[in-house]
């Protein structure tokens, strides 16, 4: 768990300043350097791509756009998720069916077929990336709060705290939230890798972010192009990829043993 | 030469050891008592014996079966050895049958899998051997999933399926220690009756199964074997210094004190009050039926009654938890209102709870100091975080914590340490009236002495009225100075502590004192009294709640229920029972079918 947290911020803070002390631009074309090969030793370490731009920060670039839109993404489901589910949950009864429902004609909905609608119906921008991906991730994320919830409630603290007086806010965020942390946290480190995969997904399709902008996921697919010739155009940004995946579910189950510890059952 | 031999048993994980250095021996068709508090080593010895312990256990010494080594042993000696020649019987049956398979088949199993019998062969030793444990319609308990059965019928099964191999050893670890007291009464009859010639090792807390029981004694404190010698005259002439702590510890109901009767000015006062439940199904369940009592000022008011009988349902019921279906509640001369939601603060601050189990009932996210001083912040708006704090260390030092505790989390406390913050927690805000609900149910000899000590002397200062709650009527004969019964949602007989345990009047409460175990080898072992489980409160029988289990009844009780009546200084539910006290019990072939 630490070596995937240090992986993960070693990737952060390059991705951060490495553009930015770069001598490349991400966006500068420059036609009489197409498609060159890695060499640390010469001015393009990861090598340039078939309009001569330099992938290294083009790569840093994509790993910025990729971890933002998951991180953002994620924020979106844990607050609309976490309150959505611990109310419904904690509340229960009529409230608790009718939201819970609702959830469920949400999730029937064909999830590819929503995003295309998003994509034609709006013009192409970031923002829409966020709500679709946030769209989806916070049904998850409610389900589970409300199921813990609905063992949360039982317990005798919430009894004790009711005897004493305290009232049903309160309740929610004194007793019953702090006590979600282990699950959210958890879970959270988990959404992150689902989100970067779509948001990848997407790109790969031509739905996710637009050129000369680019993500993990849009690297990854142009890479596939010129998989034949300049295979590093496709193996560097899918490893930092899979690098990038590997490293949120170690951290997730690293996190779930922690709590699973504490929690003592 | 000795069936088992246990020489140098050490057990430890990661460098500290639960198990140094133990030595014992048991000969064939022996009966040897196991006791110790939790933590003492002894289940873990069990564990070793068998071959079962974690892989991280680091195991030295040697366990001898009848001259083949276990420890080391390869798995599949040890496959065989257990199930066939040493059998175990846990306390938690429901963890140790398959849910998902038939109670015929997980037994049917075991005979295949030790190649003892097959097909309609193996069915037919089941039955029988469903039938010799006492289950009544073996066919039916063939078919049965483990989770259509009760507690004491799925021990029943778990007894058949230890005993179906015809074992040279049996390890009974905690066997009754889940189960009521009357069905635990009858588990120990039938693992006497049935074991033979099968060596017994049986594991427990309580001094009371172990005593008339079991020929010797073998006494754990702290991963050591501290004493052991034959049960009379372990019992009678204790040489280690623990035993002696144990047998003072042992609740007895047969001596004890009687408390001075607390002032006759009633504090709480409950009218007819029901509790019912709705189901999925939506079937009613009637928890509590029509339950008057009155709670004096400074009294401690014990409500005893087995699994079932409502006891819990009839608190959370008058603290506003669950909703009550119809009754009154008076609080001082005043009428409480029903959900905890409507009290007003002053209300609420006037009765607390204690809960069973004290790790649930500490939110795991927070301090000890800060859960003892919620209470405060709610009802003492006026003060300063600081001034919360130092009575929250107060309050502390009070129920015999050290103020260092107070930046510990609940799950860096002991049972005993977490029960006491969370009296803590309820006397903070000086209530009139604490309810105790199995408070130390969960808690060893020692602990639970120091929480009883605690709630006594908060009485004594403020003058406390207590309703506990419990199922252990040793601790009830110690504490309370009245004691009410309940059974099946209904209140059975109430009475003077003194009176009740001199003279019950009702023959379930008669039945219930004699169903407990007593700590002393020269005291007669009476055999189970009651025959059956509580029956269930979906469909309770008509007439008498009790007709079904009663060794007196008639047909009047079959056909009208009792009200409570005074009988020579006891109110009782029972319609026979000016006559009983002198009545000979029916013999209990004459009982009515004792399995539903």
């Amino acid at each position: 768990m630490k070596k995937s947290v240090a992986i993960l911020i070693l990737i952060l803070v390059i991705a951060i300043v490495g553009p930015w002390i770069s001598p490349h631009d991400y966006a500068a074309v420059d036609f009489s350097r197409i498609l060159q090969s890695p060499s640390l030793g010469g001015m393009h370490w990861f090598g340039t791509d078939a309009l001569g731009r330099d992938l290294f920060v083009r790569t840093l670039l994509g790993i910025r756009v990729t971890l933002l839109v998951a991180v953002v993404a994620s924020l979106v489901s844990l607050v609309i998720g976490v309150t959505y589910g611990a109310v419904a949950g904690y509340v229960g009864g009529r409230v608790d069916a009718i939201m819970m429902r609702f959830v469920d004609t949400l999730y029937a909905l064909p999830f590819i077929f929503f995003v295309i609608l998003l994509m034609v119906a709006f013009e192409r921008n970031f923002f829409l990336i966020f709500v679709a991906i946030g769209a989806i991730n916070w049904l998850d994320m409610a389900r589970i709060v409300r199921g813990q919830t609905l063992s949360l409630r039982e317990r005798e603290f919430v009894d004790a705290a009711k005897l004493i007086g305290v009232r049903t806010p309160q309740i929610i965020s004194r007793h019953i939230a702090p006590n979600l942390i282990g699950i959210v946290v958890v879970y959270v480190t988990l959404t992150i890798p689902q989100a970067i995969l779509v948001e990848s997904f997407l790109s790969f399709l031509g739905l996710g972010v637009q050129e000369p902008q680019t993500s993990l996921g849009a690297l990854v697919d142009e890479g596939v192009n010129h998989m034949e010739g300049a295979s590093w155009l496709l193996l560097i940004p899918a490893s930092l990829l899979a690098l990038i995946l590997m490293c949120f579910n170690f951290l997730g189950d690293g996190l779930r043993d922690h709590f699973d510890a504490r929690n003592g059952s | 030469m000795s069936l088992l031999e246990v020489s140098g048993l050490r057990i430890s994980y990661g460098g500290s050891s639960v198990v140094d250095g133990v030595d014992f021996a048991v000969a064939n068709g022996e009966s040897v008592g196991v006791v110790g508090e939790s933590g003492s080593g002894k289940s873990q010895t069990a564990l070793a014996l068998l071959g079962l312990l974690p892989a991280d256990a680091v195991v030295e010494g040697s366990v001898e079966f009848d001259g083949q080594q276990i420890i080391g042993a390869p798995e599949e000696k040890l496959n065989k050895l257990r199930g066939t020649r040493i059998a175990m019987i846990f306390q938690d049956p429901m963890q140790a049958l398959n849910p998902y398979l038939r109670v015929g088949r997980q037994l049917s199993e075991v005979l295949r899998q030790h190649q003892l019998a097959e097909g309609q062969q193996a069915r037919k030793t089941v039955l029988e051997m469903l039938t010799r444990v006492g289950l009544s319609d073996a066919e039916r308990q063939y078919r049965a999933y483990p989770h259509e059965l009760s507690g004491g019928m799925r021990q029943r099964v778990m007894i058949a399926s230890a005993l179906i191999t015809g074992p040279d050893l049996l390890i009974a670890d905690e066997p009754t220690t889940a189960l009521d007291v009357t069905v635990q009464a009858q588990i120990l009859d039938l693992l006497e009756e049935l074991r033979d010639d099968t060596a017994l090792l049986l594991i427990t807390h309580d001094l009371g199964i172990v005593a008339g029981r079991c020929e010797r004694l073998l006494v754990f404190e702290g991963g050591q074997l501290v004493e052991s010698g034959a049960t009379t005259s372990l019992f009678a002439a204790p040489r280690h210094e623990h035993t002696r702590k144990l047998l003072e510890a042992a609740p007895r109901v047969d001596v004890g004190k009687t408390l001075a009767p607390a002032a006759d000015k009633s504090i709480l006062s409950v009218e007819d009050v029901a509790v019912q439940y709705r189901s999925n199904r939506g079937e009613k369940l009637d928890a509590v039926t029509s339950v008057s009592l009155s709670l004096r000022e400074g009294e401690t008011l014990a409500i005893v009654g087995e699994s079932g009988s409502g006891k819990s349902s009839l608190v959370r019921g008058l603290l506003g938890l669950v909703p009550m279906s119809s009754g009154k509640l008076v609080f001082a001369g005043e009428a409480l209102s029903g959900p905890v939601q409507k009290r007003t603060l002053q209300e609420l601050k006037s009765l607390q709870l204690v809960f069973q189990d004290p790790v649930s009932a500490l939110n795991p996210q927070m301090t000890v100091g800060k859960i003892v001083a919620e209470p405060l912040e709610v009802h003492a708006k006026g003060i300063s975080a600081s001034e919360r704090e130092s009575r929250a260390l107060k309050m502390l030092s009070k129920v015999g914590l050290d103020k260092a505790l107070s930046d510990r989390y609940s799950h860096q406390l002991s049972g005993g340490q977490a029960q006491r913050v969370a009296i803590a927690r309820a006397l903070i805000l000086e209530p009139k009236v604490l309810v105790c609900d199995e408070a130390v149910a969960a808690l060893d000899g020692s602990a639970r002495e120091r929480v009883l000590d605690v709630i006594k002397s908060a009485q004594a200062e403020t003058g406390l009225s207590v309703i506990f709650i419990s199922h252990d009527l040793g601790v009830v004969r110690s504490v309370s100075h009245r004691v009410a019964v309940m059974y099946l949602g209904r209140l059975v007989e109430i009475a003077e502590n003194g009176v009740l345990f001199a003279t019950p009047r009702h023959p379930y409460t008669r039945a219930l004192l004699a169903s407990i175990p007593v700590a002393d080898p020269r005291a007669k072992i009476v055999r189970a009294p009651l025959q059956g489980e509580v029956p269930s409160a979906l469909e309770p029988p008509a007439g008498c709640v009790f007709h079904t289990r009663c060794p007196f009844v008639d047909d009047a009780c079959k056909a009208s229920a009792p009200e409570l009546r005074d009988v020579a200084g006891s109110r009782v539910a029972c319609l026979r029972a000016g006559q009983i006290q002198n009545a000979t019990e029916k013999p209990p072939s004459e009982l009515p079918s004792a399995h539903r």
